[in-house]
């Protein structure tokens, strides 16, 4: 049995213990967050499948839906979502670099994008349900035929666009934990790795709505209130 | 087995039920071969190669030529166990041509059935001997499953839609129906009872049955009354698509869809009607949705199916003429 | 045997390094972790053994004589859904995988140490939804939660147990993203895939497993909550829903899942077949691949639970000839198994009975599979006792065996102790004889018609129903003792040497029980695994 860690070592104070090197150990973390983002795919892929089946089922319900869908609004919010990937992408870029400044600004700039977004779907959610009743339950309505049809097309909305939400809240919660670390100069070329991961987890909830938005939004040409 | 003696084997009262039972009995007895092979196997190897002073193990690291057969030969039989058993399944999911039609609507918690010549009953099923018969299920609620273990027939019995399970008796007596999907409180109340009876005695079983008339008849009286007949009139093309030869045949929709005009089919048309819009048609036809019950339902589909050739709405012999039937004629079982 | 107390040796070891409350619910250490999970789980199967008492005690008379109809639906619910989802998913990989996988690969620890706490947390805030779930008035939707019977029909706390299966998922979840990159970056120098013991690879397939289907229950259980709480319409055909996609979408995890209850018991076999015959596994290659087939091949197969949901019969063809292409590799491992033991050098040890048990009780179970895979005989016999029998085969005459005896193969590792081996071969075949009363006469009601669920039934059915019971006291008893001794070995049991049983493997050249880091160099393996050509045989006397 031979010695993996010579009996002095000038270890990275980062190094857990259970791991040999640095690099083993930042390997290791990127592939848990990618195995995680394999589970995420599988939980919004039911909710897909479902989407799939009912859309090839009633389809002229689908298009009804998606025609009351707030065109301009779920627009906005997708170039709002790409630019915060992008700055997302610059600050990984930065903590790699050791720029400890930009990367808490890009970093912060990334969560006002995502509140951005946020606050843009809530005015969304207060126009569909507050203002046009199209929650489902006992609440719904909708004129025109093929009422429970477009129900649950709501429901579908609601449910995906939701969980998509939450993971945004989610996502807003753990960059800002992220850059409040940053500026304190936690992270640098030797250390960067949450920062990275973070990125992967804000990448893959933007490639989510990348996938909501052309199936809610742009079924149909259309568009009324 | 209505005893109270120690069965061991449930009767056999189907014409399918001799085949499940011969497939069974081939499984049964290749399990038995199959365990009682590896049972000695281990008890011979225990014994035989048990630890003792003086004797060693002999390190075998494998052999692709045992695993090759070892793989092959059992997916050979596997897949012989396969297309018995689908066989099987295929005759149980093709209801010949000419089947007796009955009415099945299951509820929590008790089975609800309409003859077309107008009987009910409930959790009590009389049918005749040596005839096809076509139950034509849905439910009220919840999922059941109409389940005749002398019969070997089992089928889920689904809210919204129909669905089909079908049998021919070859044995008079009483037989437990049970419901086999869990459907809450009194799931395991929910039992009944198929009585077979001989053709005469069902004939005069049917005689004096209920003053309401034939299912068809019934179906006929809430055609009018609810005022299908004046947008779907018999005499000539109204607003509404001409329902005459119309039942088993294909039905082009307005999305340029064709499907079958089945019993589900009338069904969602009345309760949905804006989802199959025939071709040629505008969507104007009501929901009747919360109008008309599931017996209601039950009823008209019979009179559709029965509007053949003459438009006077008299019972005509329901003609089955979905295209999996007119296939499976070849296959009918005797 | 002695019953005063035998002290263990002074060395230092991950049990005595540290004491208090706090150094266990704070331990990051995987060992720690494991009886953690180990307490956690033996508490569960406790609560759900203690259902299906009252099960068969209330199934000993055709009438509904001992509990109300309402309080029958709750008991087999929630045996199923805290035998399943607190007892069978986590026992294998959360208690053995977790102690033993790093060791096994020559690592220190799991590559997330504190994600392994949170799991464990996880289930425990599971199960503290559950006991809730339970106390206040149970659920009684059935384990499977059909709709619209779980959605619109009842007034009992189904989103309270829904929250709780879904939270234990994400244990389940985290456990196999663990295992698995664990797996592939924490190996030792040495330590290639092909030298891996099959215990690891058994847990790898399994973590894939709970990787990608268990976020798909999660997704089921959530669309359930959404629908009671919102109405939703989803599965609600008055609102144009489709009660089968919920069948999809739960079958589609459920299936799988069953998969992960069996194949961590597998591996388990290996270990002990192999130890026991004091030879390498036959066919190594063939048995990792089966292993991986299993759990690929079990993502396709989930509709033959849906033969008479009203699937389309072409359909129907389709899943019932994948379902016999998955019974292929199981049944290759059965073989491989067998060969093992030809010309082995075989100890009658409790865990080796364990293993007799399983192959015997695998096989009768895998074989009915053949039965319900053919479609003809599953109109017939699905929904009857008979499926009931089949899977409390695998299940318990297989996969509950198979961690008995793994437990008590690692049980000297565990505790540094030994259990008293007499006592652990009387437990292993009372255990055997009861399971073999209680569920055999089961697939004979199966066959007979007796539907499943039933809380009252037809009176022809009795004679079997009381041998059924009868068995399951027995059981009961069986399942009672090991509670006893571990129990008592734990202070009186006779030390542990580092390789009681003359094992291969990497546990057993390790101090009994290991140190906190396992190993005082990390090791260089250069020897392939199962190098029984190589190990001295245990002495007969230990």
């Amino acid at each position: 049995m031979s010695d993996s860690t010579p009996a002095v070592v000038e270890h990275n104070p980062d190094l857990r213990h259970h791991f040999a090197t640095m690099e083993q150990q930042t390997e290791t973390a990127v592939m848990g967050m990618w195995v995680f983002l394999i589970t995420e795919i599988m939980f919004f892929g039911g909710m897909f499948a479902g989407y799939v089946i009912y859309r090839h089922l009633y389809y002229s319900a689908w298009l009804e839906g998606s025609q009351r869908m707030d065109f301009w609004w779920g627009t906005i919010n997708t170039v709002v979502l790409l630019c915060s990937s992008l700055t997302m992408a610059l600050a990984v870029r930065a903590t790699q670099l050791g720029h400890r400044k930009s990367t808490v600004t890009l970093l912060i700039i990334t969560i006002l994008f995502g509140l951005a977004f946020l606050g843009i779907k809530g005015i969304e959610y207060w126009g569909h349900i507050v203002t046009e009743h199209q929650l489902p339950g006992p609440g719904f309505r909708f004129a025109g035929p093929n009422t429970s049809q477009v129900e649950i097309f709501f429901s579908f909305y609601f449910a995906m666009t939701g969980f998509h939400a939450l993971h945004m809240i989610i996502g807003v919660g753990l960059v800002s934990f992220i850059a409040y670390y940053a500026w304190k100069g936690r992270y640098g070329a030797h250390y960067y790795t949450p920062v990275e991961n973070t990125g992967l987890y804000w990448h893959f909830v933007d490639i989510v709505w990348i996938y909501l938005y052309p199936l809610f939004y742009l079924i149909s040409h259309i568009h009324r209130k | 087995m209505l005893s109270n003696t120690f069965p061991l084997w449930p009767t056999r009262a189907s014409t399918i039920s001799g085949q499940v039972d011969a497939l069974f009995i081939f499984l049964l007895m290749l399990c038995g071969l199959m365990c009682m092979a590896i049972f000695v196997a281990i008890v011979v190897f225990a014994i035989r190669y048990r630890k003792r002073p003086g004797h060693q193990a002999t390190q075998i690291e494998g052999s692709n030529a045992v695993e090759f057969t070892w793989t092959f030969i059992p997916a050979g039989i596997f897949l012989f166990i396969f297309v018995w058993g689908a066989y099987i399944y295929f005759l149980e999911r093709t209801p010949p041509r000419d089947s007796m039609d009955v009415y099945t609507v299951a509820k929590q918690w008790m089975w609800k059935f309409q003859h077309t010549e107008g009987q009910r009953e409930i959790n009590e099923l009389h049918i005749p001997i040596g005839r096809d018969v076509r139950m034509i299920m849905t439910s009220q609620d919840v999922i059941h499953s109409f389940y005749v273990p002398a019969f070997r027939i089992k089928q889920d019995v689904l809210p919204g839609r129909y669905t089909i399970a079908w049998f021919r008796a070859s044995k008079a007596g009483t037989y437990h129906l049970f419901c086999a999907e869990y459907c809450g409180t009194n799931h395991s109340g929910m039992i009944g009872d198929v009585v077979v009876m001989e053709p005469a005695q069902f004939q005069s079983w049917l005689n004096g049955g209920g003053p309401m008339g034939s299912l068809t008849q019934t179906g006929e009286g809430l055609f009018q009354s609810l005022g299908c007949s004046t947008c779907h009139r018999l005499d000539t093309q109204g607003r509404g698509p001409n329902l005459i030869g119309v039942f088993g045949k294909p039905v082009l929709l307005e999305d340029g869809r064709t499907i079958t005009a089945d019993e589900n089919y009338v069904r969602e048309s009345i309760l949905s009607p804006a989802a199959k819009v025939v071709s040629g048609f505008k969507p104007i036809m009501p929901t009747f949705q919360g109008i008309v019950s599931e017996e209601q339902l039950n009823a008209l589909v019979a009179y559709i199916k029965s509007l053949t050739a003459r438009p006077s709405g008299a019972a005509q012999n329901p003609t089955f003429q979905s295209p999996a039937a007119s296939k499976a004629d070849t296959t009918r079982q005797r | 045997m002695a019953s005063t107390p035998v002290a263990a040796p002074e060395r230092e070891n991950y049990l005595n390094n540290e004491y208090g409350i706090s150094s266990w619910l704070f331990t990051t250490d995987h060992k720690r972790i494991a009886l953690l999970y180990l307490v956690t789980i033996t508490f569960f199967f406790f609560i759900g053994g203690f259902f299906a008492l009252l099960i068969r005690l209330e199934l000993l008379t055709p009438e509904g004589d001992l509990v109300l109809a309402d309080t029958y639906n709750k008991l087999f619910t929630m045996h199923g859904q805290v035998m399943i989802f607190f007892f069978l998913i986590p026992a294998v990989p959360a208690v053995l995988g977790n102690f033993l996988i790093p060791i096994m690969i020559g690592a220190k620890d799991l590559a997330f140490p504190r994600i392994n706490l949170l799991s464990w947390y996880l289930l425990v805030i599971g199960g503290c939804f559950m006991t809730y779930t339970i106390l206040s008035g149970g659920v009684d939707t059935g384990w499977t939660f059909y709709t619209p019977l779980s959605t619109h029909f009842l007034d009992t706390h189904v989103i309270a147990a829904a929250l709780a299966i879904f939270i234990a998922g994400f244990s389940s979840i985290l456990t196999g993203l663990n295992f698995i990159v664990t797996i592939h970056r924490m190996r030792a120098p040495g330590m290639t895939w092909s030298r891996l013991p099959l215990f690891v690879w058994a847990n790898y397939a399994t973590a894939i497993i709970q990787v990608l289907g268990t976020p798909v229950l999660a997704i089921s259980l959530m669309l359930v909550a959404l629908e009671r709480v919102f109405h939703l319409g989803i599965f609600d055909p008055r609102l144009g829903g489709d009660p089968l996609l919920f069948q999809h979408l739960f079958w589609f995890y459920s299936h799988p899942a069953v998969y992960i209850m069996i194949l961590p018991g597998m591996g388990v076999i290996s270990e002990i077949v192999t130890c026991f015959s004091h030879k390498r596994i036959f066919g190594y290659q063939f048995m990792a691949l089966a292993l991986i087939a299993i759990a690929v091949l079990g993502f396709l197969v989930w509709a033959h639970h849906m033969f008479v949901a009203g699937i389309s019969l072409y359909a129907a063809l389709v899943f019932s000839l994948l379902s016999y292409f998955v019974a292929v590799p199981s049944a290759i491992k059965v073989f491989n198994w067998t060969a093992t033991m030809f010309k082995g050098s075989i100890t009658y040890s409790t865990p080796m009975l364990y293993a007799f048990g399983f192959i015997g009780l695998f096989t009768m179970g895998g074989m009915t599979g053949l039965f319900v895979a053919a479609l003809g005989i599953d109109v017939h016999v699905t929904d009857t006792y008979f499926v009931v029998a089949h899977f409390h085969y695998i299940m318990v005459g297989g996969m509950v065996m198979a961690y008995m005896g793994g437990l008590h193969f690692w049980w000297p590792k565990l505790s540094g102790r030994m259990y008293p081996e007499n006592w652990g071969r009387l437990a292993a075949l009372i255990i055997f004889i009861g399971f073999n009363l209680t569920f055999f006469p089961q697939f004979v009601l199966g066959w007979l018609g007796m539907p499943r669920r039933y809380w009252q039934y037809s009176p022809e059915f009795q004679v079997l129903n009381v041998l059924s019971t009868a068995g399951a006291t027995i059981l009961a008893v069986g399942y009672l003792l090991p509670m006893v001794y571990f129990l008592w070995s734990m202070r009186y049991g006779k030390p542990a040497s580092d390789n009681p049983w003359g094992a291969a493997g990497l546990e057993w050249m390790i101090s009994s029980p290991p140190t906190t880091f396992n190993f005082d160099q990390t090791p260089t393996v250069t020897w392939e695994a199962y190098n029984y050509d190589e190990l001295q045989e245990a002495p007969v006397e230990r």
